[in-house]
């Protein structure tokens, strides 16, 4: 039943959003002030404590606020704030074609000739340039590792050896359940993201040999109807069996509880996970890479670009925020963001020294195995099915055990072919 | 009176006076918007952020390309069976309760009537929130609850089945808001004259019979509003949805209605950029089907419905 109350409230809420939105505006234009939009709400503490008394200590001149807006409504609170000219001066960028459609809407300033910028590779840059690699609008702050992260206490329990390969890998997941009562993967569908991203995302890459299959889809010469993509929804459909009564219903937080609790053993994870395991967990954890298919000597990881900063191009303050990129793009920076946020690893080219244990053990994969992105987030989510939309979708249905990998397969290859040329 | 002076004649400035400020208020916030919303649904954007006018094209997209007309619908078809279900369940256990509590011999019956109508006054979020918590496999109390009345084999995670997930949550919703066809249905029984009923108990009806043959006529007409209310508040749900399954309304858009499918469409989600104007036919679209339900309930029904003369 509707409530007329409620469909008030949501008026007044809208109008004082409005009010609040303008008084913003009039904090945001004041010189050498720079505020930062942002979605990352949780790293209000360490943005505020650590980073911008680091960054004063060098340029006292410049005030910074940190101003984040929840990670669900960023996208649409930034395209409003950006239309009515209220949006701050600093602008959070997330990966690909969100950014880029700011950057073509002439929201983003170019970033080209910024000081700092050479300290970043291609890879680092890939997800915030233009199609024709010519133009970078942000500057790459960190990516993130995909990986399984384990419970040391319970493997030495059952007397378990970390698995290198995908047969060690079951075995070890068959032998958590037959002989313990914990559930040897943890993870649930309920938020469908994971499916894709911790699951898809995360042990694809040794099949699809990651930055060659990649560029694969994308030029169209391989299809995600060939075996290797295929072959990551076989490996997917067997994960059932192990993932715990009612995965079908459990959630992003139910999961983190469920492995912090010492319920659980191995959780396939993100390395943004590993600030909320050490908050929470009272056990020793550590994380392996994915385990590679049987035979194969090397091995690929998901190394995804995540985040980045770009300048709002209506910005009166457009020096000072330079200024303040270039300060970012120093190893200074690097080393502050990457132990203030373990598992945010920065992407620029400066060595640099990462406290946390398991943090480092992502880092350490990127020595031995090669890095690639998620493959949907290039171009391949432009269009309308969004593969990145369609993967969370037929990845949950694989696990759940209600669609097979080939026919989950041919549904994403089929959505691309409506819109996407090469593969049509 | 029946002589008009010169005063009667005079306009009724004082009436717009009263009006204007409503009328100010209702302009603003709900016609422009909603004409504006109907203007902008003919309209495309370049990759720019340029709009140019683009005369119905949305529509066409919208209703014969099959990658937006299978989610569209498919998302009316869980409309209607969410619909379907709050018809179904809601509204006949509203009668039965409001019946219970007209029942003179009922005692303590104003604190169940604040007990069953206090879960439409809490926040959907919340509402949501506390049955994902009773409903869950891994801390739910509601397994542990069917095993003690002998019915645990049939405990599942029904919130993450395709085949339970729109029931499930249909059922929440009904759950949550049984108390307003409550209440209505309650106020109409009380209405009725009790000379009536008394009449029908000395011409020799019992209670079964007195309800159905002078209640139920009497209480028609607030049935049918309580009808209308519940078709335009479920083809315009969205919050419960989105509190519990997200914007993808899974799994395989199982529970996907049209409110979260607008969502995707207007903001986007994740990598997929969010078209304003595709979002505005989406919700144009919405807005006549609610037109042609409420249309057909005023020209169909309510023509054809006797009124008594109480």
């Amino acid at each position: 039943m509707s409530k007329p109350i409620n469909a008030m409230a949501t008026r007044l809420g809208s109008l004082s959003l409005g009010l609040v939105l303008a008084s913003g505006s009039v904090g945001a234009w004041s010189a050498e002030k720079l505020v930062i939009e942002s979605w990352r709400n949780d790293d209000s503490k360490i943005w505020n404590d650590v980073i911008i008394p680091a960054f004063n200590q060098q340029h006292p001149d410049i005030e910074l606020v940190f101003a984040p807006t929840p990670p669900s409504d960023y996208n649409s609170a930034l395209q409003a704030k950006l239309q009515g000219g209220t949006a701050g001066d600093l602008i959070t960028c997330r990966p690909f074609d969100v950014s880029l459609s700011l950057y073509t809407k002439g929201n983003l300033e170019a970033l080209n000739d910024l000081p700092g910028m050479e300290n970043f590779s291609d890879f680092a840059r890939s997800a915030w340039i233009t199609d024709d690699g010519k133009d970078t609008f942000c500057l790459p702050m960190a990516s993130v590792i995909h990986g399984f992260i384990y419970n040391k206490e319970l493997f030495a329990e059952l007397e378990l050896e970390v698995p290198k390969t995908e047969s060690e890998f079951f075995k070890v997941l068959d032998t958590i359940k037959n002989e313990s009562r914990y559930v040897p993967l943890v993870m649930g569908t309920s938020d469908q993201w994971e499916s894709a991203t911790m699951g898809f995302q995360n042990i694809g890459p040794n099949y699809w040999k990651g930055e060659a299959g990649r560029k694969g889809l994308l030029d169209g010469s391989q299809k995600l109807t060939d075996t290797q993509y295929v072959q990551v929804w076989q490996q997917m459909a067997k994960w059932g069996p192990y993932m715990g009564r009612g995965y079908e219903a459990q959630k992003y937080a139910d999961s983190q509880n469920l492995f912090t609790l010492g319920r659980g053993v191995i959780y396939p994870a993100g390395s943004w996970d590993i600030p909320t395991f050490n908050d929470q967990a009272d056990f020793e954890f550590a994380a392996f890479a994915p385990p590679v298919p049987d035979g194969q000597d090397s091995c690929y990881i998901s190394d995804h670009t995540d985040i980045a900063m770009g300048i709002n191009a209506a910005s009166p303050n457009k020096a000072a925020a330079r200024t303040f990129l270039s300060w970012m793009a120093s190893k200074d920076f690097a080393e502050l963001y990457s132990n203030e946020l373990p598992g945010f690893f920065s992407l620029s080219d400066h060595p640099i020294e990462i406290k946390d244990p398991v943090a480092q053990q992502f880092l350490s994969w990127r020595q031995d195995c090669e890095q690639t992105i998620r493959n949907s987030y290039q171009i391949l989510s432009r269009g309308t099915p969004s593969m990145e939309n369609e993967l969370w979708n037929v990845s949950t249905q694989v696990l759940n055990g209600t669609l097979s990998p080939e026919a989950a397969a041919q549904q994403v290859e089929a959505g691309l072919q409506q819109w996407y040329k090469p593969h049509q | 009176m029946s002589q008009p002076t010169a005063i009667a004649r005079r306009f009724p400035w004082h009436i717009l006076f009263f009006l204007a400020p409503g009328l100010l208020i209702y302009v603003t916030f709900s016609v422009y918007p909603l004409l504006d919303t109907l203007w902008l649904g003919l309209f495309q954007e370049d990759e720019t952020g340029q709009r140019f006018f683009a005369g119905i094209s949305n529509y066409q997209t919208l209703l014969l390309d099959a990658a937006w007309s299978e989610p569209f619908w498919n998302a009316l078809w869980n409309n209607t069976k969410f619909f379907i279900i709050h018809m179904l369940v809601q509204n006949p256990i509203g009668l039965f309760l409001a019946a219970l509590l007209s029942s003179p011999r009922l005692r303590l019956s104003n604190t169940y009537r604040t007990l069953i109508f206090m879960p439409t006054m809490l926040s959907v979020v919340i509402i949501g929130f506390v049955w994902q918590l009773l409903l869950s496999p891994i801390w739910g109390i509601s397994e542990g609850f069917l095993y003690s009345i002998g019915l645990g084999q049939y405990f599942d995670a029904w919130l993450g089945k395709e085949s339970s997930s729109l029931i499930t949550l249909a059922l929440i919703s009904v759950w949550q808001f049984v108390g307003i066809p409550m209440m209505l249905i309650y106020a109409a029984m009380l209405s009725i004259p009790d000379d009536l009923i008394d009449a029908s108990v000395v011409d020799g009806s019992n209670a079964w019979q007195t309800f159905w043959h002078v209640k139920l006529p009497l209480i028609l007409p607030t049935i049918a509003m309580v009808s209308i209310l519940t078709f335009v508040a479920n083809f315009n749900a969205f919050e419960l949805i989105y509190a519990v399954k997200g914007a993808l309304a899974g799994p395989n858009f199982s529970s996907d209605i049209m409110g979260t499918l607008f969502y995707r469409t207007f903001f986007g989600f994740q990598l997929q950029s969010g078209s304003i104007t595709m979002g505005a036919a989406v919700a144009t679209l919405m807005f006549l089907i609610i037109l042609v339900g409420v249309m057909l309930y005023l020209f169909v029904i309510q023509r054809r419905m006797k009124r008594f003369q109480l």
